[in-house]
């Protein structure tokens, strides 16, 4: 007895001593929070400010804002910004509740969501095409045609070697494996902005779209972008959507998908961009890149934004926002090819950068 | 009248240490008092937001909201808010857990306290407290990387081969994917396993050493001796253990969320992909808002609900049992 509780106290007191190194980090950086804010107002260089700035939201940009962080710590030694991949939903509402000084979201501000349209402002920062990865044995090269992608994703079409596939694919011989749609199961602007898509350049999909799809019955669903390419990833005859990062991180093979123009065009990054030079963007800089119009555009791009408030109660805390948002759309644009999203094109990054001019104090 | 002499504190000092011995008896009441009272102020609160915050939704959905299995936020005919199928995944899951577990942990409880070598008892509970230390996260990724994949072809034998047969035929589907009903309550069934059996286990060392040696003196075999005067005995906590086990197994969210399937749906088939309450708020909340957000909350609220009377069913079967055993007796 004596010799077991002897080596349980001494597990407990590593376990313990662990918990202590980690405390100690927290507790680092809690002392951070509390000195918030407190910038020097002087000369307006990023190195001259000090404070932190709390941002939480969607999950879908954070690998480029968590690389933008790190960068912009060299450029700012004495602002610590924090984005905490909470959802797009979730981080709007710590920021209309005003826990948070800036929140990013996949998906635009809902009437219902607490913030009145004169309270904050969108801005563009990234974006990332999604990409219809497969599994097909014997198949390295796939074209699909929207109403076929449409078809597919609506559990019309459940083999591989349906008319629609084939006419999309003359020089193809296809299997007739049965087909596994491969589907998120948490919800998510990927899927939101994947079945927009499908409603708005297919004429086959009818089930509707949103974070959360009643999915057809061959569907499986897997946790986040990861769950669902390692689905396609086991799975032969497998069909999902994915965004580029974890589709190449996998080494998954991904369809062209057949664009306004009718040209098929495998997702890339330029091809992104593209996109977004043929979008429409609104007046609040909001603006749809799906399906958008160009020969090189890749049709499923999907946009994120930064939220700001149109209006901070002090100086100190206008000038982080402002000074971090700049850093983001201009200095860390160069990371967002590194984590594998899509810079903006000059003509709205610079919009974007002019609508920092509106934020006020007071 | 006598005249009393007056103690001194130096006659008697154990008096002195009375005197201030009540005062922190009182001081003591108080603060027992104030933390048995947060305890009910923290769940009246939690009760109170909660349903707050569920009622937007309970009556955009009114009685839909128990009575539909359909749970499309974005459908295009709009919104249908129905909670059954994740009611129905709750209960299958926690079923298969109980099934599962129950008789394991009075098993390893029995081996524990009657059978095991005194050197091994110590190990075998030490081994399953161990497992109560696991993180469930751990528990969802070893079932989706490990489980999943290894246990589908035990489901395509179980469907080849029993599959034919009526009734039992409809729980034993063609597997199409590791995720499952089946697999979500295997992995709950590990979960919890050490509830049950070291709560089990304090209940059998509870049983009067007279009677079971009655019970060997009278002739009775070691089985004969623990189905006479152990079970009997230990009835009420071996049902006090199940519920706590099938309370964590009802609550279990993200072991649950990773390997069910994330598909609402009622079904026989165990080895159809489901959902459950927890896994359904957990992995939709984030990206939720308005009605729909509204609506996971009332999910909360109804597994809160759920979890109360399934308690109160317990304590029901408890009292009733003890009754009839102390009767027989």
């Amino acid at each position: 007895m004596r010799k077991t509780k002897t080596a349980w106290l001494s597990l407990l007191l590593v376990l313990g001593l662990i918990a202590a190194a980690c405390g100690d980090d927290d507790s680092a950086e809690a002392n951070d929070d509390g000195t918030d804010t407190t910038a020097a107002v002087d000369d307006g260089g990023s190195d001259s400010l000090s404070g932190t700035l709390e941002g939480s939201g969607a999950s879908f940009p954070d690998a480029f804002y968590q690389a933008a962080i790190v960068a912009y710590e060299e450029v700012a030694p004495g602002v610590t910004v924090i984005y905490n991949a909470v959802g797009s939903g979730q981080g709007k509402s710590d920021f209309a509740d005003g826990l948070t000084a800036w929140a990013g979201t996949d998906s635009l501000v809902k009437e219902d969501e607490g913030l009145d349209p004169d309270e904050f402002l969108y801005i563009p920062t990234v974006a990332a095409p999604i990409t219809v990865s497969y599994n097909l044995s014997g198949v390295d090269e796939l074209q699909l045609s929207p109403d076929t992608l449409g078809a597919i994703f609506n559990g019309d079409i459940t083999s591989w070697d349906d008319e629609a596939i084939a006419a999309d694919n003359p020089d193809v011989e296809l299997p007739s494996t049965a087909i596994t749609l491969a589907v998120r199961a948490d919800g998510s602007g990927t899927t939101s902005n994947f079945t927009k898509y499908l409603e708005k350049a297919t004429g086959t999909w009818t089930l509707g779209s949103g974070d959360t799809i009643e999915w057809p019955s061959n569907a499986q669903a897997g946790q986040r972008n990861t769950g669902v390419a390692q689905i396609i990833q086991d799975t032969d005859g497998a069909i999902g959507y994915v965004d580029l990062a974890d589709a190449e991180a996998l080494g998954l093979t991904y369809a062209a998908i057949g664009n306004q123009e009718g040209e098929f065009v495998v997702p890339t990054l330029e091809g992104t961009t593209a996109a977004l030079d043929g979008a429409e963007i609104a007046d609040d800089l909001t603006y749809d890149p799906l399906d958008a119009a160009g020969a090189e555009a890749y049709p499923i791009a999907a946009p994120t934004y930064v939220l700001v408030r149109t209006s901070y109660e002090d100086q100190a805390t206008a000038d982080l926002v402002i000074d971090w948002i700049t850093f983001l759309l201009t200095d860390a644009q160069d990371l967002a090819e590194d984590e594998r999203y899509a810079p903006l094109p000059d003509s709205l990054r610079d919009r974007a950068l002019a609508q920092l001019d509106q934020i006020t104090v007071g | 009248m006598t005249t009393l002499t007056p103690i001194t504190t130096a006659e008697r000092p154990d008096l002195t240490i009375r005197a201030r011995g009540s005062r922190l008896d009182a001081a003591f009441r108080g603060l027992a008092l104030a933390a048995g009272l947060v305890v009910l102020a923290v769940l009246a609160l939690i009760a109170y937001s909660t349903v707050d915050a569920a009622l937007p939704a309970l009556r955009a959905a009114g009685l839909e909201f128990v009575t539909s299995d359909r749970w499309a936020p974005n459908a295009p005919d709009g919104p249908h808010l129905g909670a059954l199928a994740f009611v129905y995944g709750t209960a299958v899951v926690s079923s298969i857990a109980l099934v599962l577990a129950v008789p394991v942990s009075i098993g390893i409880a029995l081996f524990a306290t009657e059978i095991a070598p005194r050197r091994l008892r110590r190990w075998i509970t030490t081994a399953v407290d161990l497992l109560a230390a696991i993180p469930s996260v751990v528990y969802g990724l070893w079932g989706i990387a490990v489980l999943a994949p290894n246990v589908t072809g035990v489901y395509r034998w179980a469907h080849r081969t029993f599959g034919d047969l009526p009734v039992v035929g409809a729980l034993v589907g063609p597997a199409t994917s590791g995720r499952s009903f089946m697999t979500a309550g295997i992995v709950l069934a590990i979960m919890i396993v050490p509830i049950i059996t070291s709560i089990t286990r304090e209940v059998f060392v509870t049983v009067p050493r007279g009677e079971k040696e009655a019970a060997l003196a009278l002739g009775a075999t070691r089985w004969e001796m623990i189905r006479g005067a152990v079970l009997p005995h230990s009835f009420g906590g071996m049902v006090g253990a199940t519920m706590l086990g099938l309370g964590r197994a009802m609550g279990e969210t993200i072991a649950v969320a990773l390997v069910i399937g994330s598909r609402p749906q009622i079904v026989a088939d165990l080895f159809a992909t489901g959902d459950a309450m927890p896994a359904v708020i957990v992995n939709q909340f984030g990206e939720s808002s308005g009605t729909f957000r509204s609506a996971l909350i009332a999910l909360g609220v109804l597994l809160f609900v759920l979890t109360i009377v399934v308690n109160v069913l317990a304590r029901v079967i408890v009292d009733r049992v003890q009754v009839r055993f102390r009767g027989a007796a």
